[in-house]
């Protein structure tokens, strides 16, 4: 579908010709599908819905007894600010809140915000240079202190201090943010900004009491007690926390949401592992719901038939994919290999990378490896599904593969690896050690073999690959090998901050310590343009469509090979009522899940 | 020597996790939402840049004023997060080792008293089978047959029960009778053949013809004099064993999620929370040299033959 198409589809929303239901539906039948096309009709002036999914029947507060909670991971501290990962945000959430959530759509729910800002109503400037946030009136901190405007306003100078060092930091340096009236913020963008619901939203933006916190701000923020006592205006509060084990939480009486929440107390027992939590709730219903099941799909298969519960899914953007390296791995210059100044012998040539990517047997890693977790996928950029690109495609064809190859002079060898000019096809293929990874590792290196491409298989130990440390060789932002694989996922609906992974200028060096976030080293000017200008487009049409333009990009010089978009699995027992978002929390939704009780 | 073994013990825990790879806040640099400057603030703040040495000598003087330092993960003292894990840890190794005595000595003793008889071959193919199954195994086999296919115990420890009186301790035991069995076999089984090996020992000695002829009873002989002697050793064994237990937990603590010392070492080393890593090896380390010492005096004191000079 092109920008005009759709643009006309919005304006007839508008004018009440077309219903919102009806503008996703065709949205989706076309293939530019739906999350944030909410957003994008938000942008364009039309009021959200704010159904949570959930229909919610309780109809009064408490009565459910305790919700037992199974996370695999304990976690460590309760302070949203200084979260270590999903664990740390998920145990906050259940005592502290954001303005608004994102559903599993992509839509935003209002949480502490009264409204949604639209251009409709005002609160969002034409010019894309600031937004109006309303906040919900009569909301308590679980001490009874009214929540205000106040607070919203020290969240932002919190967070955006250094010496706080919050980890939620990037959503707060590049705004300011006013107070209009004790129920009104403003937050001002230095340029333009398309994506203005970062600050204050989901995950990151929990919002912690100014009348608690304000003594801890910047260096002191480590020796807040309330960051192991929270103090929020979540429906739970605070009952005892043993880091990495228990998070206790009773019913708070003076939650804002009515009949909320159904739990008299919830418990988050952390620590274990996936497998066994899994069990935990399907087999034996010792918990009502178990988070991230990180477990093989036949396993799960397995345990799924004890019966107790059921599976849920959350569909985020999460992708396992291939990079490819444009640098030379072999080759020392300046004291770094996969060094900028060199480029990759023989995976520079278009036609070898086009033959890799026909190597690839998408459609077995995902039936035998991930199973109903993963989806096949011809796409780096999954989601929300206005960004989804339907150009692209995929196919697994050996013979097509050593055509192409024979074609362009790669022919086999004596030892039958195929080469060219003295330049091997013999590849090194780095991951971390993680089965599915190393059974995909294995299927795509018999693929290879069949083609006469020799693959050299590693695998690293996550918690090297995955680290930051310069000493050593084996990270993954180093990438000392020819291919890599691994998992990324935005941090949110929106893809601009992610998609900055292939600019020429994020490339990644010893100069800039490895932190540039292209890692392929892939550089490419017309990336480079259209990236620039989704910068300043404000029309959420047109930049949905630059977006899909860069995803095709680097799908079609193969830059990455994208294997499987996977989804998050949880488990929960029978007659619990809730819903996994895949853009925020597991928890996101909590003051809505209640248990159906048997008639 | 206590003094230089603690140090020295110290120092090349300190340098092998100064220089295994890995790093506290790798999860923050994976996440693309967190700008390169609150990383590096927050290693400068946690004193990662430092020279090794000198971390090594903050942390040393740091200690010896009674500061365990500061978890990375948790952002609170090294102190306070131990002392909330030792009592559950300490129970459930302390009911381990009560089973393991309670079955090692009588199964024992009956064992060395009667050598190759059929009890003693089945005692002995057991304790066998006992200590070669590693505890992960025996742990998940339990697992399997009482909590999944039985729906007889629960396989999630609770370390925060909302009961109170009875109902609080039955739920306690019930939890317990699990993690306690696994560690109490595998450790009962290892004491079995040394308690029938010191049994051996002495049922040839002299004094023991001697008592039988004098016309003692059978019962009397093992009990007074058998039994006496040969568990001398035993005792010191089972002091010197206690923190091989402690290594033994970790790993059931992981399976069953007690909240003990062992899980929070693992999820310490997951998590690369150096501070931690450092301070409970430490305590380890400690327990074993402070259990030889006891051991030490214990002998001492039981067998006044070996004397201190």
């Amino acid at each position: 579908m092109d920008a005009e198409r759709l643009q006309r589809m919005i304006d007839r929303v508008k004018r009440g010709k077309l219903s919102r239901r009806g503008f996703i539906e065709r949205v989706a039948a076309v293939g530019l599908t739906a999350p944030l096309a909410n957003q994008l009709l938000a942008v364009a002036g039309i009021a959200m819905p704010t159904s949570s999914g959930i229909h919610y029947t309780p109809t009064k507060r408490g009565g459910g007894g305790t919700l037992k909670l199974l996370w695999w991971e304990g976690p460590t501290l309760l302070n949203p600010h200084f979260a270590n990962g999903t664990k740390d945000q998920n145990a906050s959430r259940l005592f502290y809140e954001p303005l608004a959530a994102w559903t599993p759509d992509g839509t935003l729910k209002p949480v502490l915000a009264a409204e949604i800002p639209s251009v409709e109503n005002g609160s969002l400037a034409k010019d894309g240079k600031s937004v109006i946030w309303k906040l919900k009136q009569g909301v308590k901190w679980h001490d009874g202190t009214p929540f205000t405007a106040d607070d919203v306003v020290f969240n932002w100078q919190y967070a955006k201090d250094p010496q706080t060092a919050a980890v939620t930091a990037g959503s707060y340096i590049g705004i300011t943010v006013e107070k209009i009236d004790d129920y009104t913020v403003k937050i001002l963008f230095a340029k333009p900004t398309p994506f203005w619901a970062d600050a204050f939203v989901a995950a990151n933006g929990c919002i912690i009491p100014k009348h608690l916190f304000a003594p801890y701000i910047g260096s002191k923020s480590r020796n807040a007690p309330w960051n192991l006592k929270p103090v929020g205006t979540g429906p739970y509060k605070f009952k005892t926390f043993t880091p990495g084990t228990l998070v206790q939480g009773v019913i708070f009486q003076d939650y804002h949401q009515p009949n909320r929440p159904y739990f008299d107390a919830v418990d988050m027992k952390g620590g274990g592992d996936a497998t066994s939590a899994a069990r935990a709730v399907l087999q034996t219903g010792e918990y009502d719901y178990a988070w991230d099941l990180q477990v093989s799909w036949d396993l799960l298969k397995k345990i799924l038939a004890g019966g107790k519960g059921k599976l849920a899914f959350a569909s985020g953007s999460a992708i396992e994919h291939i990079q490819v390296n444009f640098t030379d791995p072999n080759k020392v210059v300046d004291g770094e290999r996969s060094s900028i100044k060199t480029t990759n012998p023989t995976l520079s040539d278009p036609i070898v990378r086009k033959a890799l990517s026909l190597l690839i047997d998408r459609k077995s890693v995902q039936a035998y490896i991930y199973g109903e977790a993963g989806e096949t996928t011809a796409n780096f950029l999954n989601g929300p599904a206005q960004f989804v690109s339907k150009k692209t495609s995929w196919s697994y064809n050996v013979k097509k593969a050593t055509d192409l190859l024979d074609a362009n002079g790669w022919k086999p060898g004596p030892d039958g690896i195929r080469q060219k000019d003295g330049k091997k096809l013999s590849w090194l293929f780095q991951t971390s050690i993680n089965q599915p990874r190393q059974e995909t590792q294995e299927i795509i290196k018999q693929a290879c073999k069949k083609a006469g491409i020799e693959l050299r298989l590693k695998a690293i130990l996550a918690s090297v690959y995955f680290s930051s440390d310069v000493g050593n060789d084996e990270t993954y932002p180093k990438f000392y090998a020819d291919l890599q694989m691994y998992e990324t996922e935005p941090p949110s609906p929106d893809p601009g901050f992610w998609m900055q992974q292939f600019l020429s200028s994020q490339v990644a060096s010893k100069a800039n310590k490895w932190q540039g976030r292209n890692i392929t080293r892939w550089r490419n000017a017309e990336y480079d343009k259209i990236y620039a200008e989704t910068t300043t487009t404000l029309d959420p049409v047109k930049r949905a469509a630059m977006f899909i333009k860069l995803n095709d990009l680097v799908v079609d010089h193969v830059v990455v090979i994208p294997l499987v978009f996977r989804k998050s699995v949880g488990a929960s027992i029978d007659g619990l009522m809730m819903q996994l978002s895949g853009w925020d929390d597991d928890v996101w939704n909590l003051p809505d899940w209640f248990k159906e009780t048997k008639a | 020597m206590l003094i230089p073994s603690l140090l020295g013990i110290s120092v090349i825990i300190y340098t092998i996790l100064a220089l295994a790879p890995g790093d506290p806040f790798g999860q923050l640099l994976t996440n693309p939402n967190v700008p390169a400057a609150v990383v590096a603030s927050l290693r400068a703040k946690f004193g990662l840049d430092d020279p090794i040495w000198l971390r090594y000598l903050h942390w040393l003087v740091a200690m010896l004023h009674g500061d365990w330092g500061f978890s990375f993960a948790s952002r609170i003292n090294v102190s306070t997060l131990i002392l909330e894990r030792l009592p559950v840890s300490l129970a459930i190794l302390g009911a381990a080792e009560l089973l393991a005595i309670l079955i090692a000595i009588p199964v024992g003793v009956l064992a060395g008293t009667r050598p190759y008889s059929i009890f003693d071959k089945i005692a002995n193919t057991l304790a066998f089978v006992g200590f070669s199954l590693p505890t992960f195994f025996t742990g998940l086999v339990l697992i399997l047959i009482f909590s999944i296919r039985l729906n007889w115990l629960p396989f999630v420890f609770q370390s925060n029960m909302s009961s109170t009186g009875l109902t609080w301790l039955w739920q306690n035991i019930l939890q317990s009778i699990m993690p306690v069995t696994v560690l109490g076999l595998f450790q009962g089984a290892a004491l079995v053949r040394y308690v029938r090996a010191s049994v051996l020992d002495v049922v040839r000695l002299d004094y023991v013809t001697t008592a039988r002829a004098k016309g003692i009873g059978e019962r009397k002989v093992i009990m007074r004099h058998i039994v006496r002697n040969a568990l001398i050793p035993v005792v010191t064994l089972v002091a010197v064993q206690l923190p091989v237990v402690f290594g033994g937990a970790i790993i059931t603590e992981q399976i069953f999620r007690i909240p003990g010392m062992g899980s929070l070492l693992i999820s310490s080393i997951l998590s690369d929370d150096t501070p931690v890593v450092m301070a409970i090896t430490f305590v380890y380390a400690v327990l074993v040299i402070v259990f030889n010492l006891i051991a030490d005096l214990l002998y001492a004191w039981l067998d006044p033959r070996i004397a201190y000079r």
